[in-house]
């Protein structure tokens, strides 16, 4: 079957906007990607007809939104293949995922000595709630390194391993470079040594088929805005034995069972961990999302992606005086390049007066632009919706700013 | 091509961002003040040189794109000879015309600064020309710490 790049374009209205006068080319979908209609509509139509709090009225609108609710809970579930909603526990994103685990899981099983592996090419998100919780804790942060490729070393890697090593919480795929990791392997040898690993799944998620059950992961963590979801909603999926033996994370309401003054009983699994009114709209968009990746089809969109990857990096190494930051074997659809003597911010601005949106900095990933000596990296990121020829409308972009530098 | 740009990008830019003046660390400073901008990875040193309240000498090193460095090295040639409170003038009024607040910008009181009066179009941009100023600012007030556009 051919993919359906027409209809898939067709369903997303924002791909009409005109950007300076020009057809937008949306390529910073590693920051954030844009949403289709059913999702947009997901939300006109719950506050239009359906709209009231969640788990806490009799009457009708309650129920309904309820039932929308949990059933993106349900999509969820099945999108990675969890075993049970209980261990699909919604929360604003990512970052708040991992702080999260740090919070709970962390404060309660990492102590003074213990020590926590992430990788050189993570997150600030999965980095710095680490690094508070060492902070707290006298724990130690250790950094498994890459290679200029941005490939994770893994004989250092598993050299890190030992019996102190109380969690590994590793990026799925890189943001700044595009690297997918190793994350079978990596989980099997923690597993070895009864460690449990946290997968940053934030870019990995719209890109690839992820099965949580066949991956073995403890913990799996994705934002709903990089998968075509609103923002403000994002997913911490646990194992239920992690989760049910990990105390609480924010008090409040939906959280509790009893509460008296003297002391307050915990909700059971997935509401122990989602204290106060969830974000009930975006919760619901992001079931919507998922429907519409499940009819196009996560195989299919992988491919294409793969093939737009394979494509501009073919274009961009012709191009004199460009290089590609994160040249790993096995990547994603992420084109992190430097333009020589012209800076990334110089390159945005000339992009973005021809229609074309890219990201340009550090990508919240700072110790990676140390590795590789540069203060920022500019970066085009592949989308479901992407077209060669949007990558053509860049390249022609990159060639021409490149003569008007000189 | 780059028709929009025309006003950000003039010649007189690119050439700085080319040949950056007074490119150099300096020996004997008196004033040192590293500025940086978080956002966009934007790192330069500033050296001054005073005597009394005149500023008899001024240097930079450091990275960043076209616009920051044009602006830095722009400023580096126009405080050399000014006093400290006529570089601080200066400062203002830049930062007027950068960010567009007043209705009749100066531009004839900042010379060929304001060839840097073209960033008022793209917010996004607006922190790389002003950078320069903030670190001369914190410079000037000899407050020897680095300082951030954050
Ligand atoms: C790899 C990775 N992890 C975590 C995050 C954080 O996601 P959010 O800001 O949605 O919480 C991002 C987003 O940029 C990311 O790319």
């Amino acid at each position: 079957m051919t993919y359906p790049i027409e209809k898939i374009r067709a369903d997303f209205p924002i791909l009409n906007e005109k950007i300076r006068n020009k057809p937008l080319v949306y390529l910073d979908n590693a920051a954030s990607c844009q949403k289709p209609q059913v999702v947009i509509d997901s939300l006109v139509n719950l506050y239009s007809h359906d709209y009231a709090n969640v788990h806490r009225g009799v009457h009708t609108l309650s129920v309904r939104s309820t039932d929308l609710f949990e059933a993106a809970r349900e999509k969820v579930k099945s999108f990675i293949n969890a075993k049970s909603e209980k261990e699909i526990i919604f929360v604003r994103g990512a970052t708040d995922a991992v702080n999260l685990v740090a919070q709970t899981y962390g404060k309660a099983n990492i102590h003074a000595g213990d020590e926590i592996i992430i990788t050189a090419m993570e997150h600030h998100s999965n980095i710095v709630p680490w690094q508070m919780l060492c902070e707290e804790k006298g724990a130690i942060l250790k950094v498994a390194p890459m290679n200029l490729a941005g490939e994770l070393l893994m004989p250092e890697f598993e050299a890190l391993l030992n019996a102190k090593t109380k969690l590994v919480s590793i990026v799925h795929m890189s943001n700044a470079l595009g690297t997918i990791n190793p994350v079978e392997k990596i989980i099997e040898l923690a597993h070895a040594q009864n460690i449990p690993v946290l997968l940053d799944g934030a870019q990995a998620i719209p890109h690839m088929v992820v099965d949580v059950q066949a991956l073995d992961c403890d913990f799996y963590v994705f934002s709903g805005h990089k998968l075509y979801a609103p923002t403000g909603v994002g997913v911490l999926y646990g194992k239920q034995a992690l989760l049910e033996a990990m105390p609480p994370y924010q008090g409040g309401g939906d959280m509790i069972r009893t509460v008296t003054f003297e002391k307050s009983t915990y909700a059971g699994l997935p509401h122990k961990f989602e204290a106060g009114t969830p974000s009930i709209a975006e919760v619901i968009g992001l079931g919507a999302a998922i429907g519409y990746l499940n009819s196009i089809g996560m195989e299919a969109i992988a491919a294409h992606e793969a093939e737009l990857l394979a494509y501009a990096t073919e274009q961009a190494l012709k191009i004199d005086g460009l290089k590609i930051i994160g040249e790993a074997k096995e990547k994603g659809g992420i084109l992190s390049f430097t333009l020589h003597r012209i800076h990334p911010h110089d390159i945005g601005t000339m992009l973005d007066s021809l229609g074309i949106a890219i990201r340009a900095g550090h990508h919240c990933a700072m110790p990676v632009m140390d590795f590789y000596k540069v203060p920022a990296t500019a970066r085009a990121s592949f989308a479901m919706y992407n077209t060669k020829a949007e990558i053509d409308v860049l390249m022609s972009g990159i060639r021409n700013l490149i003569e008007m530098f000189g | 091509m780059f028709e929009d740009l025309r006003d950000l990008y003039q010649e007189v830019i690119f050439d700085h961002n080319r040949n950056p003046r007074n490119f150099h660390v300096m020996e004997n400073y008196d004033r040192m003040v590293e500025g940086f901008n978080p956002l966009c990875g934007d790192r330069l040193t500033l050296f001054l040189k005073l005597d009394g309240e005149t500023i008899t000498d001024a240097s930079f090193q450091g990275s960043g794109c076209a616009i920051s460095t044009a602006s830095v090295s722009l400023m580096t040639e126009i405080i050399k000879g000014k006093t400290q409170a006529e570089a601080e003038e200066l400062f203002h009024t830049f930062h007027k015309i950068t960010t567009g607040k007043s209705e009749e910008l100066q531009l004839e009181a900042v010379g060929k600064l304001a060839v840097l009066a073209g960033v008022r179009e793209f917010p996004a941009r607006v922190k790389c020309a002003t950078l320069a100023w903030h670190t001369l600012d914190a410079a000037l007030k000899n407050e020897q710490q680095s300082i951030s556009t954050e």
